[in-house]
């Protein structure tokens, strides 16, 4: 079912999130969503945890959303939509059910790296056939802009403020999509709205695949990542030019780099616009930009090598 | 409008009218309005895929015009318009101005 | 036809879920629950039930996916017990809230710290506010009867709230009893068919599960449930007319038990009941006129109808097999001191604390309460209201 991807076709399609949600201007977050939604050509049924998306998607009377949408709870959206597609299965087995129909769990970073964890894991066991997608905006933006696992080191945040002594988070970024790569799961990719045909054609290979699939995207927040409101798209590209958002899938356990910059940027590109990372460019915090640097250098370094050493035999390239 | 008593409400709070939220005008928003500059369209339609809200229309495949009930005024159409010979085909402008 | 059995009120639960033969189930193991689970999913193995298991990682996963499933349109199930309650608490309120009709036995058990696996109802007692119908059970016949009773109960259109079926863990759970079996078809034609209100796999109608609400609107959705309850017991009340026709066994709200002229009584839920009414027979029989009632809908609780049932007598205990810690007394006793205050002339009201964590309870203990009561109602004084019964000083 997987069609040939141009806006001009795309753009004959309904999105089925509408105007009026209310995230904040310049979000990246609907725009994630759009284009998931965009590049589904089944009926989808999607669970959401809470988070940004969610509150600001469903509020009072008033959805945005023209699917089957149900938010439970913060660190559950897993398992719950895995007891959609579990009745689904149920009825479909029963023969009151005929429809081919695909099952989605939206979750923010917090929600997914950190209080989601257990129940995301839990449900890529089970195996249900499902899609996870991650949208990471690399903090608990919905509270106030608090560190989770995912925020990256030396940012500053709300609960781990740059002070005179703590120079922001003084953690690594938890690597969750290896996490999700780790479970054996059919297939594990990493999008970013910056390459909307890259994450359009991830999300159609991932609805030809049965199973548990999961797909991290990158989410700019210009509250919490103090840019400027128009800079979303561009703050996923560079994240990707950057490497610090490498664009790539693991298919039945082969790495693929979707994506090779032509040139690897420097990490100090993407810091450079965000306000939360001005206070890294300062003499006495040059060290941090250093080993963001480093880490950056040396993920990508083992990502080339997975991806390489493992060539031959792996997915044909779509 | 005249909020509902709770007789009136679905079990569960459910909401069956999917995409109401149109009915919910974020144009109030803006503070920078996104003008569109026609002839310098290359018709890519980048915007339409990036605009957040849904507020760029486009019609038989064709840009057509900004939605201004609900366009936020984040400006990520005009920095992402690539536009003809570098000339923007879209532009911000302040609201009332 | 009924058919006699000896099985124990796991055996017997299991067996009525069978019978049911829900859509999916969510099952996570904690004794004293988890061989009624064990015994469903080799049901489901053996290819007795069309029901699609959910093996979850955690109950909070348990009560989550039951959640989803119930909303995409279904009859769902699961069971727990004790720390596993606890941590299904936060989306215990969300299945109610959303008015989900989920079926949950909860095989009554200890709460930690410290740890105790044994039975008593300090689990199904902290989750009494939650939102849920709560059916409480004497032994694996009225289990069996309640849980039947339960999805008719659960998914009738006036109410649409999830219910849970208490039963002792290991007492009722893993006691073998005698009991009688309903046909699985009897069973069958009982709970009839189940279609969801708004189901999220209708995909003519897509609808959207659990908004954010504002002020403006959230005291109206609580008003809403709250009317929903003040329903629960004239339907709980018409399903058992219909049980009785099908099973001949009568339930109503509570059970009285020679409370009728009695002067002194005992408020006591689930097992120690049977052992309490052998004992007030033998008060009768010594000529004092001694009664007990059995809360069987505990919640909503039916305030009028327990108030009416006991103001007449002089003096009555409340036994708990819970504490509420910090309201002074036992979650039962609240109860009941609720539904008599509005009185003018009301029994004396006392509290005992018995049997927790699996502390045996004994005909001796009901009867030491009975001749304390035997001793109020003649002098008019109390010498403690609260007390824990059967301690070591
Ligand atoms: C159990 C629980 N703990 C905490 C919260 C409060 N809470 C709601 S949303 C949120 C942050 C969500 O962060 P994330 O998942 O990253 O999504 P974002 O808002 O950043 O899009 C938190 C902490 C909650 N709703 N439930
Ligand atoms: S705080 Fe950030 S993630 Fe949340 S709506 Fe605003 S821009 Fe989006
Ligand atoms: S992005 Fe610019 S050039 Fe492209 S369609 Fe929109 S207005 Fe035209
Ligand atoms: S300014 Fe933002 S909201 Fe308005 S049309 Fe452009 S992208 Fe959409
Ligand atoms: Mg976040």
């Amino acid at each position: 079912m997987r069609k040939l991807l141009t806006l001009k076709e795309l753009s004959k399609k309904e999105i089925l999130l509408s105007s009026g949600h209310r995230l904040c201007s310049g979000c990246g977050a609907p725009t994630v969503v759009k284009m998931v939604l965009l590049a589904s050509d089944y009926p989808v049924i999607a669970s959401n945890a809470t988070g940004c998306l969610e509150v600001s998607s469903c509020i009072s009377d008033y959805t945005a959303w023209k699917i089957p949408w149900i938010h439970n709870a913060f660190e559950n959206a897993a398992a719950t939509i895995s007891g959609v597609e579990t009745m689904y299965r149920s009825l479909k087995k029963q023969g009151k059910i005929d429809k081919e129909i695909k099952f989605i769990a939206f979750g923010g970073d917090g929600g997914t790296y950190d209080i989601g964890l257990q129940s995301l894991s839990g449900a890529m066991e089970r195996g249900h056939d499902m899609l996870y997608i991650c949208y990471d905006n690399e903090a608990y933006m919905n509270t106030g802009i608090q560190r989770s696992s995912a925020t990256p080191y030396g940012a500053d945040t709300t609960t781990r403020p740059a002070g005179s002594v703590i120079p922001g988070k003084t953690e690594q970024r938890k690597n969750l999509t290896r996490i999700m790569a780790a479970h054996n799961i059919p297939y594990v990719a990493q999008a970013s709205p910056s390459h909307w045909m890259d994450l359009m054609k991830k999300v159609q290979k991932a609805w030809e695949i049965k199973g548990p699939k999961f797909m991290n995207i990158i989410s700019p927040c210009n509250r919490g990542w103090r840019s400027r409101t128009d800079d979303a798209i561009l703050l996923s590209r560079l994240a990707v030019e950057t490497c610090h958002w490498p664009l790539y899938e693991i298919e039945n356990g082969v790495t693929r780099i979707t994506f090779k910059p032509k040139e690897k940027k420097p990490i100090v590109d993407f810091l450079k616009p965000q306000g939360r990372f001005k206070h890294l460019f300062s003499f006495e915090n040059e060290w941090i930009l250093k080993k963001l640097q480093e880490d950056i250098d040396r993920e990508w370094k083992r990502l080339q090598k997975e991806s390489s050493s493992e060539k031959e035999g792996g997915s044909s390239p779509s | 409008m005249k909020l509902k008593g709770w007789k009136e409400l679905t079990p569960g709070a459910v909401i069956t009218e999917a995409g109401n939220a149109v009915q919910f005008k974020t144009g109030s928003w803006r503070s920078f309005k996104p003008v569109w500059i026609e002839e310098n369209c290359i018709q890519c339609l980048f915007c339409w895929l990036y605009c957040p809200d849904m507020a760029i229309k486009v019609r038989d495949g064709k840009r057509a015009e900004f939605d201004y009930d609900y366009c936020k005024g984040c400006g990520i159409c005009a920095l992402e318009c690539p536009g003809r010979k570098g000339n923007k085909a879209i532009i911000m402008v302040e609201e009332g101005k | 036809m009924a058919k006699i059995v000896a099985i124990t009120g796991n055996e017997a639960v299991a067996h009525a879920l069978r019978q049911v033969d829900p859509d999916v189930c969510a099952a996570y193991p904690i004794t004293p629950q988890t061989d009624m689970m064990q015994r469903f999913s080799s049901f489901v193995s053996d290819g007795l039930v069309k029901t699609e298991l959910i093996l979850v990682e955690s109950e909070h996963s348990a009560m989550s996916s039951c959640v989803g499933a119930s909303a995409a349109g279904g009859r769902v199930i699961t069971a727990t017990s004790s720390q596993g309650l606890a941590l299904m608490w936060e989306i215990l309120f969300i299945a109610s809230g959303t008015r989900l009709p989920i079926i949950m036995p909860v095989v009554n058990r200890a709460l930690s710290a410290p740890l105790n696996i044994h039975g008593d109802h300090s689990d199904a007692m902290g989750a009494r506010d939650t939102g849920w119908i709560q059916l409480w059970s004497e032994n694996a016949q009225e289990a069996y009867d309640n849980t039947i009773q339960a999805f008719r109960i659960a998914e009738h259109m006036d109410i649409r709230l999830p219910v849970m079926i208490c039963l002792d863990g290991f007492i009722i759970s893993h006691s073998i009893e005698r009991m009688e079996y309903l046909e699985d078809e009897e069973v069958r034609n009982f709970v009839g068919e189940f279609k969801q209100l708004n189901p999220l796999l209708d995909l003519g109608h897509p609808v959207s599960y659990g908004p954010l609400i504002l002020p403006d609107y959230y005291m109206e959705y609580r008003k809403a449930q709250d009317e929903v309850a003040s329903k629960v017991s004239s339907v709980v009340l018409e399903v058992a007319e219909d049980f009785e026709k099908l099973s001949g066994r009568k339930y109503g709200l509570f059970e009285t038990y020679r409370l009728e002229d009695a002067e002194i009584g005992l408020v006591i839920v689930n097992s120690a009941a049977g052992t309490s009414k052998d004992v007030v027979d033998e008060f009768r029989d010594r000529g004092i006129k001694a009664g007990l009632l059995k809360p069987r809908l505990y919640r909503p609780f039916p305030y009028k109808e327990t108030g009416e049932a006991l103001k007449h007598l002089k003096a009555v205990c409340v036994l708990d097999r819970a504490d509420a810690f910090g309201g002074s007394f036992g979650p039962v006793y609240l109860d009941i001191a609720t539904s008599l205050y509005q009185y003018k002339k009301k029994p004396i009201l006392i509290n005992k604390i018995y049997g927790l964590g699996g502390r045996d309870y004994l005909p001796e203990h009901a009867e030491l309460v009975l001749n304390e009561l035997a001793e109020i109602a003649k002098t008019g004084t109390v010498k403690s209201y609260k007390e824990y019964i059967s301690v070591r000083e």
